[in-house]
């Protein structure tokens, strides 16, 4: 399947999906979003460029193998949990650090935060696993 | 303790390493671990025998009240000081037995891990402990006695003393977590204090049953004797070890250590003496036919083993020290006659029946005097350890004349069996055909050290006794005694009956050909034992096995999933009927006209899904479904939850076009009568899941969980939506399994699309 119309509207759409992606990752803390929806949204992403280019091209614009992707993200999300251990807390008790910002006021910076990047990588590469796979050739 | 237990462990793991360094020594480098354990243990002997036990404890896991504690005693001592010592010739032994084996680490390791797990039996104090240990006997056995895992008898050998074992384990589990509810304590040491409580309590008679069978299938008690023999597919180095002197002895290390708490009531003797005296008989009864060597020892353990329960059964104070001492001479007597078969067959090319052996007191001098010594002390003459071992016993059976005349018989076949192995071999003419030499150095230490004992112990009976088997034995009755073991106790009724003993054996090995002709023709037998019901049980449960794989696992699809639904609906249907939960339809909210809007598309939508002629319409109509469905959510407030769907729904149409790709064109293949009854499944499962949406509304909780996120939500989590702080923060474990699960799910959704089997990707 090839269609210029589609192909031209992935090219422009892809960057701001990816963008909007990573807001949804961030923003999720307090409002709606978070790294399940954020990793579904980048996955669909790469999902739309496969679809309108081919998977190869997809499996080269993503870079890495998407099984590596996931393992990182499991990765993230589990040595996330590790920093409350070191202060008698029990694994995965969100800690939380206040980091001035230099124009005044003050950022909360939290393990969950981690958490929610791995599981983003997670359901990114597990998308994107099954996605590259089905789609490719035989 | 803990210490030079783990340094065992280590040591096991270290063990192909060793080997792979310098395999010439990696006897003599790993024997340091267990010579180390054992010089601790003598050096604790003098203050184990005052009465003052030693004692360590490390906290484990809290939550669960389970400690590192162990406790050494004289009982104690006593098999912990036989595990390592005889443990370290073994590990020497197996250097010369496996020279220029490429598996010889592996064996190490295997034997050092049992050594070290045996040890842990002997010396832990809390209960579950003891189990996690005694359950790691079960393992290491398994993988010693499979060893030669490229013979069939020798896998079905292992899988069979590791079923038995390990079944009788899981009953020993229970009886363990009873036995602590009793006690209100895990602590052995202090159970044993509770004796009173434990007698009178309501469950001392399943407790007892349950202990026992663990250990009697552990200890290969009848009718669980039959694994022990069969066992025999082991390298000799671990039937030595583990089949005469130690793992078959945790079952009697533990009986032992619990005589004080659920010893002395009328169950206890019955069942005991009862199994016991059948066991110990049955032993010595079948040991008499048998025509090979390692067989020959097999069958009189089963049958000393026997003898050690029946004597704790017994319980007076004389049986216990008579059984304390029986330990002591059977594990050095039985595990040199083992290492001098193991020896014989060795050296000889792989000879292992008795009969075909003959004159090799020329070729192996050594063995043959070893063997001598061994071989008179398992007879029970004098002047050897056993016959001390045969007197005390003797003695202490004076008032139990029908278990005088069982040790009669069994004493005689010990006879036959010390006379086959120790002197048939080495006597006579030496076949024509037999060429042998003596035993290597590394494989001299374990007979002659163990075979010296047999006859040096009898000349320091009183230091033995009061050092060694009155420490023992004051553990096992719980109360101050004295043991004085003599060499020579006069000319009394024991000696007179052990001189019977002597001549009935001697006749019984004068007629032995007579006997093992017997056992041929009684053969048949065999069929109607407990060998033979234990493989029919084990193809029984194959078979059925075979068959619910064949019902349930059909590889369709939709059978599966048929399968998965129709048991969610009934089960979900059986609590919704026993809740009662679909009677009221008050209190619902009233249907606004864009809801109904919606749900009418969904409706149409699914029937489009349904009848449409193309499969690409059918996906598409389903999108429609989903989307509805994030409508839906919006309407309600839950845009987390719309959002996901949305994206969802649309990455399994994507998913969904992607696959069907790969299928064949697409026709209506289902005849009538499928598409009927999936009608009805389906119908079934919307129509559950409706009622149950419809009863979890009036499910009223006193305080809603949702307060407690709203309100904990940013003091604690730093964040405002509370769905996703549930998610990365209050439930951030269960997040973390389930994204474990999707990376799980996916790598197998790859396996199953990408590795085909060869000759398919050839066909294609």
């Amino acid at each position: 399947m090839t269609s210029i119309i589609l192909r031209t509207s992935t090219r422009y759409m892809f960057p701001p999906l990816i963008v909007f992606s990573v807001y949804l990752l961030l923003r999720g803390h307090h409002f709606p979003g978070g790294g399940f929806v954020g990793g579904l949204f980048a996955g669909s992403a790469f999902a739309l460029y496969a679809l309108a280019y081919s998977v190869s091209d997809a499996r080269k614009a993503f870079r890495q193998d998407p099984r590596d992707i996931t393992a990182g993200g499991l990765a993230i999300a589990l040595l996330s949990g590790i920093p409350p251990l070191f202060s008698s807390h029990a694994f995965l008790t969100g800690t939380w650090w206040e980091v001035p910002l230099p124009m005044g006021g003050v950022l909360d910076v939290g393990t969950p935060l981690i958490f929610d990047v791995g599981v983003y990588f997670v359901v990114l590469g597990v998308l994107l696993t099954v996605v590259f796979a089905l789609g490719e050739e035989e | 303790m803990l210490t030079l237990l783990s340094i065992i462990f280590i040591a096991a793991l270290l063990a192909p390493f060793v080997h792979r360094l310098c395999p010439k020594y990696t006897g003599a480098i790993l024997v340091t671990a267990p010579i180390a354990m054992v010089i601790w243990l003598l050096k604790k002997i003098p203050e184990v025998g005052h009465g003052h036990p030693v004692t360590e404890s490390f906290q484990w896991v809290e939550k669960l009240d389970l400690e590192l504690a162990f406790h050494l005693d004289g009982l104690s001592l006593l098999f912990a000081l036989l595990i390592s010592g005889i443990g370290s010739l073994i590990v020497l032994y197996t250097q010369g037995y496996f020279k220029g084996h490429p598996q010889q680490g592996r064996f190490m390791m295997y034997i050092i891990a049992f050594m070290a797990s045996m040890l842990g039996v002997v010396l832990a104090d809390h209960l579950l402990l003891v189990f996690i240990f005694w359950e790691l006997t079960s393992f290491t056995s398994y993988l010693l006695i499979g060893f030669n895992h490229n013979s069939p008898d020798a896998r079905n050998a292992a899988l069979q003393a590791m079923l038995v074992t390990v079944l009788g384990g899981l009953f020993l589990m229970a009886g363990i977590i009873m036995l602590a509810g009793a006690a209100d304590t895990w602590r052995l040491s202090e159970i044993i204090q509770r004796g009173d409580v434990l007698l009178a309590h309501k469950n001392y008679l399943p407790i007892l049953i349950l202990v026992c069978i663990g250990a009697f299938t552990k200890s290969a008690q009848f009718p669980f004797h039959f694994w022990l023999p069969n066992a025999m597919q082991a390298p000799t180095p671990a039937s030595a070890y583990l089949h005469s002197s130690t793992m078959v002895k945790a079952g009697v290390y533990l009986l032992a250590r619990l005589h004080p708490a659920l010893g002395s009531s009328e169950e206890w003797t019955l069942i005991l003496t009862t199994i016991g005296t059948i066991t110990f008989l049955l032993g010595a009864i079948m040991a008499l036919g048998q025509k090979v060597l390692k067989r020959l020892l097999a069958y009189t353990t089963v049958s000393a083993l026997g003898a050690m329960i029946m004597l704790l059964g017994v319980g007076t104070s004389y049986t216990i020290k008579a059984m304390a001492t029986f330990i002591l001479a059977h594990a050095f007597y039985k595990a040199a006659l083992f290492l001098i078969a193991g020896g014989i067959t060795h050296e000889t090319g792989g000879e292992t029946s008795v009969d075909k052996l003959g004159g090799l007191r020329k070729a192996m001098p050594i063995s043959f005097a070893c063997a001598i010594l061994a071989g008179l002390s398992m007879g029970g003459f004098p002047p050897f350890f056993g016959f001390v071992a045969k007197e005390t016993w003797l003695h202490a059976l004076d008032h139990y004349p029908l278990l005088v005349g069982a040790t009669v018989i069994g004493g005689a076949a010990y006879v036959l069996v010390g006379f086959a192995v120790g002197f048939k071999p080495f006597l006579g003419k030496m076949p024509a055909e037999l060429h042998a030499h003596e035993i290597p150095l590394s494989m001299r230490f374990g007979p002659i050290v163990l075979g010296l004992c047999c006859l040096a112990f009898s000349f320091f009976t009183g230091s033995i006794g009061h050092n060694l088997v009155q420490p023992a034995a004051t553990a096992i009755v719980a109360k101050e005694l004295e043991v004085h073991l003599h060499l020579w106790a006069g000319f009394n009724k024991a000696f007179v009956i052990s001189l019977i003993t002597l001549m009935i054996g001697i006749g019984l090995y004068c007629s032995r050909s007579f006997l093992v002709a017997t056992a041929g023709r009684l053969g048949v037998l065999v069929k109607f034992g407990p060998d033979a019901a234990y493989q029919f049980l084990l193809n029984g449960v194959l078979k059925f096995a075979a068959w619910h794989t064949r019902v349930l696992q059909t590889g369709i699809l939709r059978d599966y999933i048929r399968v998965t639904v129709l048991t969610t609906v009934a089960l979900v249907g059986a609590a919704l009927v026993r809740a009662g939960g679909f009677q009221r339809w008050e209190n619902l909210a009233p249907v606004s006209i864009r809801i109904a809007l919606v749900a009418i598309l969904m409706i149409s939508a699914t029937f489009a899904t349904v009848h449409s002629k193309s499969r690409l319409r059918s996906i598409l109509s389903m999108g429609v479904v989903g989307f509805c469905m994030a409508i839906l959510f919006t309407f309600f407030g839950a845009p987390d939850l719309a959002m996901t769907q949305l994206v969802i729904e649309t990455l399994t149409v994507i998913l969904l076009v992607l696959a069907f790709h790969h299928f064949p064109p697409f026709r209506h293949g289902s005849k009538k009568r499928t598409r009927a009854t999936d009608i009805i499944i389906a119908a079934s499962v919307g129509i559950t899941i409706s009622l149950l949406v419809l009863a979890a509304l009036h499910v009223q909780t006193p305080t809603p969980v949702s307060d407690f996120y709203l309100e904990h939500s940013y003091k604690e989590a730093h964040g405002r939506n509370v769905v996703n702080v549930i998610l990365v923060d209050f439930r951030a474990l269960d997040t973390l399994g389930e994204i474990t699960v999707l990376t799980i799910a996916a790598l197998g959704a790859y396996a199953l699309m990408k590795l085909k089997p060869k000759k398919e990707e050839g066909g294609e």
